[in-house]
This record gives C-alpha cells, structure tokens and sequence, in this order.
C-alpha cells in the first residue's frame, strides 16, 4: 500500500467525510444544472445568491436538529420539536399583535422570553415523562407532538396571526455585516451547545448515559438529570426556530409552523453520524447533515421537479446518502473489488449480523 | 487420531485493528476427534482468532481451510452451515424466547411457509435428551440458569451436522458439577469424530480433557503441544512468556491479625440488609484495611449482597452505619459519596461503556460525582489514565482506543483504574478474576493486597475458594439466598470447612431426586 493511498484511507475514514462528500456533490450538480448556482452578488450591501438562501433557509434545521442531537444522544427522541416551534411562534406573534407599538424593541424581546419560558416548560414536561415517570421517549414526546399542535391553535385562537414588527421580522429577514442575521443565530446557537457540551463534562456522560445507561448508573451518574436537560435543551432550540420561521413570514400559523420539522431534524442527525441507538454525538456532522437537506429541498425548487415526485426524489437521495454512510454497505463493494472471486456459495449471502 | 488429515487449518493468519495488531502470522490446525485447547493470556488474540474463523472479522492475511478446500467465511451462520459451528463467551441467544425456539431459531421445520412447531419442540427435546437435558422446551429460555442457557447454546451448536465445534470459555460460569456434564458431552461429541475447540482459562481442565494444546502471545503463536507433553508448569510460563516465581509470592504475604484490624469503628457496617426474591436480611461489618471474601456457589446471592451494599439495589429495611454514623445506601451515587465503589461480574452490560474511550470509561465514576459543570481538566485527565495504564499494564497502552477493541481481561483492569481514580474507602469487587489469564489474575490479586495494605477495605467476591482464602482476613459464606457464616481466616480456616459450611445443614430437593 503506497502512501497516496493510505492517505486516501485516512481521509475517507474521517466520520464527516462521506457527509460533506455528499454536500459537495450535491452543491456541483446544482452547478452544472446551473452555472450562475454558486454566484452570489452584493446588492444594497446585502450578498444574495443560491448558497447564502440555503444557509438562512436551514438556520431553523440546524436549530432543531442540535437539541435532537443531545436527545438522540440520550438514546431517546423527541417528535414535539415541530409543535414547539408551532407554539412559541404562536406565543410570540400573538403577543406583539396585542400590543399598540409592533415595532418596540421591549415589546419583542418582551414576546421572545415569554414564548421561550413557556419552551422551557414544555421541554421539562418531556424531560419528566421520560426521565422521571420512565415512559419511553417515543410515546412520551408524541404526546405534545399531538397536543401541541392543538396548544397553537388555541393561542391563535384558529386564526392566522399576522404581525407587523420589524425588529420581530429581523430574526428571519435581517442582515448583519452583509449577512442574513439567521446564519449568526444558528452559528451563535452552534457554538454555545458545542461549548455547553465539550468544555463541560455533559457531552461525555450524554454519551455514556446513551451509550450503557444501567453501566452509567453504577458508576454514579445520575442520568435522569441529564436526560431531562437534554430534552429542556431541545425544547428550547425548537423554540429560537420556531421565531424564525415565523418571522420569515410575520405570521403565525398554528398548523403549518415547523410541520414535520422533527422528521427531518432526525434525518439531519443521523446523516451526521450520530446513532439512533445513542452514544457518540457529533455536532458538526449535524449541521452538514440539515444542509444537505436544505439543499435537496433547494435542487427540487431549481431543477422544476414537480411537487408531486418532489418527496420521491428526497427519499431516493436520503437513502443513497445513508446507504453511502453504512460502514456494512460500503464493505461489501470494497471486498468485492479487493477479492476476486470469493468461493461462489458463499458470496451472495448477506453478512450476519453479530451483536458486538 | 495424529495419523489422520486435520479438518481445519488456518496459516499465516494475521489481523490488525485501528491501534491494535491482534494476530500476526498464526498458524492453527484441528483434526477429527480431537479436543484442542487453545491457550493464551487476556490479549493474547484467542478470541480474534476464533472470530476470524467464523467470519464474524476479515483477515489481513492468511488462508482457512475446511476439509482441504480454501474457506472465507462472511459470518458464523455461514460458518455454521459450512459445519463450523461456535458457542461465544457471552450467551448469544434470545431470553424471551422458548427453548425450543431459541434451538432452530432461522431453521425451523416449515411446511408451506408456517412453522412445524410441533416438529420443532419433538426435535428439540430429542436434541437435549442427547446432552440428558430434562427441559421443558416451550418455557422461556431466561427462566434457566445461565449454566443451563450455555448447554442450549451448545445444542443448538451440534444440531447442525457440525464438524468443528468452537467453545469459546464455555465454563467460566458453571460450577463443578455443570462443568462435568458439560465434558461428558464434549467426550461424546470427541468420540463421534467432531474436533472440538475449547478456549477457557483453568489449567486443571485443560489436562482434563484437552488433547493438544495451541499456546498465543501478544497476537502471536507460540506453538502446538501435545497435552501430556506439556507439563502444567511450562505451558503457564509459555503462557505469560516469564518464569513463574511472582506468582505464589501473594500466599508469604504476611495477614495481618483480624483482631487488630476490627477494633475501632468499623467503616461500614450493616444490620437487616435484605431484599424480597434476592437476599435474606443479614449483617456484616468491614473495618478500614480489611479484605473482607465473599464464598458460596453460583446463585448463593453473593451478587445481591454486593448490589445491596452499593445501592444499585434498594434495601427492603434495616440501617447502616458509616464511621459510626447513621447513613444510607439507597443509590449508586449515593454509594459513591460515601467512598464506595463497585466492579460488576457483568462487565459488558454493568461495566463498560463500549462506545466510549479507555480514558473516558477511566475517569466516568471521578466525572459523575464532580458532576458536569465541573469537568476534570484535560491534562489531570491524562495524568490519571496513564498512570492506571501503567500500573495496572493495560494493552494497548492508547488512552484513546474505543474500549470495545480491548480484550476482556483489559476491559477489566479498565473498570479497575475507573473506581482506583475515585479513591474509595470500600472498593467491592464481584468477580474480578473472572475469564482472565492467570498472570492478569495474579496482578489483580496483588493489588488486592497492596490496597488494604494502604487501608482501603475491600469486598472479595469470588467461585474460586482458594482465591477468596489467599486475599481476605474474614469470609463471609452465601448459601441459597443467605449469609450463614463469618469466619475468620486463621490458620485452621480451609477451603474444605468453606466448603462444609456451604453444604451443611442443606437439605436440598436436588438429593432426593
């Protein structure tokens, strides 16, 4: 084995290298479709272009997706992420609305706690179901999953709420330093989980919670407290997304808000890297994993793939990128090329799997 | 038997994992009618090996054959239906299922899509009469000891025409009479013409039923010996690759006297600890210094009193006693505030974090109780991992490897260096010595000694008597669900009174069967 190859090795070995392979991917295929795609150019000291509207489309993705990467994380799950988004815009819109001054910065910031409190508080209602009564974390979260959705309506009280706030609108729609404000939010909520998990010990006893709950039990840690920040933690990003999407719109739709958002946070996780089953979490792989599915979501606007096969053609592409990832899947085509012929009885037959 | 052609032969075998060469250049060969053991430290590469033969790993290098032909299996089913069939150390079968299930699980008799289950629980009975197994095929397997759950591995096993039997540490939990049961059927099985490979770690059964023994070292092989050869002494230190003399070194090692340890406050000391379908109450006391045994046969409830005492089980009543103080035990942490701390038997699902580093896995019980806010600096971290790691000789020496690649015995010194870091007052041990080599076992039984030489009080959990006679200055015997006996280890203190005591008074169901 010479050295270009074993640095070939190295490089694919990376567990963000078949994420990011697929990005690329992704983004020159755009390219070839269409030239201008990556061109971005300045207008009214604001850069436009394809890659900048799927950077501030996926803010809300990375928001969502690096709460469900702690709960995964976990070895639970959280699917009321799409609600709660539903209801902090709900919470907030409503709130503004009432108020003579829509464009008061108090007023806003004012609406912005309110509705985050009340993500916090629904984020402990899952953290106690599943860390303190033990239901199991599926059941646990669909039911706010399930009730939520009626929670928004009933803020709205059925109605869209249409506002006319700026500040409120700058959290979807701004720019600083020639930039959509969303990309820094999500950047800003990155680094903070990033530094909330690495500099402090939580990330490594998430993982060893997910990784052997009963073995971390007994070597001390108390892994309800941690399951229940975890799920907190989550609730609260769902929240800061939920003010996006809103704001993209200065609506409030109790329906239609972060609808099926926890389905593709989950996917975004998981094309990261990070295990269902729980243990190793991976940040930066998450966030590759939500633009990967913004971009997808971009290709089938660009490339007038109409709506009806749209979702085919992201299911068609999901399954490539996981069956990419799939260490299994991978080893049977490297072995076939490496062995010639393996003894013929035997080739065809999937591998086993054995429990490690 | 020699005369004939081997069945099975594996050479140049070699396998490397990120961080870890596990084989280099093995050669192995089976042949009909045998029982070869293959022998080796903790490390030492046996289960790679067997592993590599099975298809479960890909080799690096190397060639198999199987009756003369070249083999490359992609996993045991294949294996197994190629004839080459394996019982893994751990118990790879379903609890929640029957017996009869878990036999032809994947090849059940079929007509017409549905299941025969009629044929199926006929066959299985027929199969387990063959081993003078009495079952009842349609109860759960998990209403069966652990003993019992191996022979069904076992039987599920030799259904299968097989030619290669691979029995990978088959007796590390059964006791003397199983064990027995379970070499009559490899006897049986010998005699029909299967080859039998048998890795396990106690000598005396190796020169019980061994014919040729393969000795590894550090991933390489050592040689291939005919049992009656090889005299005991010689295969050890082939083995461990020394001369022998650290090993009996513990037994000079000077007890102190019980009477002088026990006065003063004991450090902890329990009354009424007991548990409904776990443990009857009882009482014991361990003063600061102490090794305290803990003797009785499998299932005595020598775990329980373990889990009791670290809170990992509540206490259904009574009090304990912390340096005089009342206190309580009701959870791990709890535990572990008080400078307890607690190595599990069952290292894979109670120990180990598999998916997590040697440090992390290290420094996890140290983390928990400083909690998360207050994580252990990077470079307090290292110090403390290699300091185990040289201490307690763990290979391979990378504090970043996942400890899922570390062999069993180096799992277990992980554990060992997770509670040593946290510094406990009462270190409890289930076990310790468990399905590990002899030269990690000595090791371990060492530091034993050298930590109650510091005063730490440790609980010694063990099946292996004379273990638990060698380390403690008191024993505490378990006998169905109850402590019977304290007894303190004078001179007139053997194995055989530790063994009276277990049997005496026990009328059990069993003797009038």
């Amino acid at each position: 084995m010479n050295a270009t190859m074993s640095r070939y090795r190295t490089m694919t070995g990376h567990r963000l290298f078949w994420p990011a392979a697929v990005l690329f991917v992704m983004l020159a295929a755009n390219t070839i479709y269409r030239p201008g795609f990556l061109s971005i150019e300045l207008k009214d000291g604001h850069l436009y272009g394809s890659p900048i509207d799927i950077l501030r489309l996926s803010a809300p993705l990375i928001l969502v997706a690096l709460g469900m990467t702690l709960v995964i994380s976990t070895g639970g799950i959280d699917l009321s992420v799409g609600s709660v988004c539903a209801i902090s815009g709900a919470i907030a819109c409503m709130y503004i609305s009432k108020q003579s001054d829509q464009n008061s910065l108090v007023v806003v910031l004012t609406a912005l706690a309110m509705a985050l409190g009340v993500a916090l508080v629904l984020g402990a209602w899952n953290g106690v179901l599943v860390a303190v009564i033990g239901i199991q974390p599926i059941i646990a979260t669909l039911i706010l999953m399930v009730a939520g959705r009626g929670l928004a309506q009933l803020i709205t009280q059925g109605q869209i709420i249409t506002i006319n706030s700026e500040p409120f609108r700058a959290i979807g729609l701004g720019h600083l330093l020639t930039l959509p404000l969303a990309i820094f939010i999500a950047l800003a909520a990155a680094l903070l989980v990033a530094a909330f998990t690495r500099r402090t010990a939580l990330g490594m006893i998430v993982e060893s919670v997910g990784g052997n709950a009963e073995a971390s039990r007994l070597a001390g840690i108390r892994s309800g407290r941690v399951i229940f920040l975890a799920y907190v933690l989550s609730a609260a990003c769902a929240a800061i997304a939920g003010f996006m999407m809103t704001a993209n719109v200065s609506s409030a739709d109790g329906n239609a808000v972060g609808l099926w958002v926890e389905l593709d946070a989950i996917l975004a996780v998981v094309i990261g890297g990070t295990s269902l089953a729980g243990g190793r979490f991976f940040l930066s792989g998450t966030i590759i994993g939500a633009l990967i599915i913004q971009t997808l979501t971009t290709t089938v606007y660009a490339m007038d793939i109409s709506p009806q096969t749209s979702l085919l053609f992201k299911a068609v592409v999901v399954i490539a990128v996981c069956l990419i990832q799939a260490p299994a899947f991978r080893a049977r085509f490297s072995r076939r090329r490496r062995n010639a012929p393996p003894p013929a009885t035997i080739a065809d037959k999937p591998k086993e799997q054995v429990p490690a | 038997m020699t005369d004939s052609r081997p069945v099975l032969t594996m050479t140049g075998i070699s396998k490397s994992f990120p961080g870890v060469r596990a084989l280099h250049d093995v050669n192995f060969r089976l042949f009909p009618g045998e029982v070869h053991a293959l022998m080796g430290e903790n490390g030492a590469g046996k289960s790679t090996l067997i592993k590599v033969l099975t298809g479960v790993y890909d080799t690096d290098a190397g060639a198999i054959t199987l009756e003369g032909d070249p083999v490359s299996f992609t996993g045991p089913m294949q294996a197994t239906a190629a004839g080459v069939s394996t019982v893994f150390q751990e118990v790879n079968l379903c609890t929640n299922l029957s017996v009869a299930e878990n036999i032809f699980i994947g090849r059940e008799s079929r007509r017409l899509g549905a299941v025969r289950w009629g044929e199926v629980r006929r066959r299985a009975r027929a199969l387990l009469a063959r081993l003078d197994l009495d079952l009842d095929v349609s109860a759960p397997l998990g209403s069966y000891s652990l003993a019992i759950q191996q022979m069904v591995a076992i039987a599920r096993a030799i259904d299968i025409k097989a030619r290669v039997l691979i029995l990978d540490e088959p007796t590390s939990s059964l006791d003397a009479g199983e064990v027995a049961q379970l070499f009559r059927i490899m006897r049986q099985l010998r005699d029909e013409g299967i080859a039998i490979l048998f890795v396990t770690h106690f000598l005396d059964q190796v020169y019980e039923i061994a014919d040729r023994i393969t000795v590894l070292r550090n991933g390489g092989l050592v040689g291939e010996y005919l049992t009656t050869e090889l005299p005991q002494l010689s295969l050890v230190e082939k083995m461990i690759g020394k001369e022998l003399d650290a090993l009996e070194g513990i037994e000079e090692h000077s007890r102190r006297d019980l009477a002088a340890l026990e006065e003063g406050t004991p450090l902890v000391a329990v009354s009424n600890f007991g548990r409904a379908g776990a443990v009857e109450p009882f009482s014991l006391t361990i003063h600061a210094g102490e090794v305290v045994g803990l003797a009785g046969l499998l299932g005595s409830g020598r775990t329980e009193v373990a889990r009791l005492l670290f809170g990992a089980d509540r206490t259904d009543g009574g009090q304990v006693a912390i340096d005089g103080t009342a206190s309580s035990l009701r959870t791990p942490a709890q535990a572990i505030d008080h400078g307890v701390g607690f190595c599990s038997e069952n290292r894979r699902a109670e120990g180990i974090v598999a998916d997590l580093s040697v440090r992390e896995n290290m420094i996890l019980a140290m983390q928990a109780a400083r909690g998360w806010l207050r994580p252990i600096p990077r470079r307090r971290q290292d110090e403390l991992v290699d300091r185990y790691v040289k201490a307690l000789n763990i290979r391979p020496a990378d504090p970043e490897v996942p400890v899922r690649n570390l062999s069993g015995g180096n799992q277990q010194k992980v554990l060992l260096a997770r509670w040593l870091i946290t510094e406990p007052r009462l270190l409890i041990l289930d076990e310790p010595t468990r399905g590990i080599d002899i030269g990690a076992k000595t090791e371990i039984q060492k530091l034993v000694t050298q930590l109650s030489d510091g005063g730490m009080a440790v609980l010694f959990i063990s099946a292996e008597l004379e273990e638990v006679l060698r380390l403690s200055h008191k024993v505490a015997v378990m006998r169905d669900r109850q402590m019977v006996a304290q007894l303190a280890n004078d001179d007139s203190l053997d194995a055989d009174r530790i063994m009276q005591t277990i049997a005496s008074g026990s009328h059990r169901e069993e003797a009038d069967r």
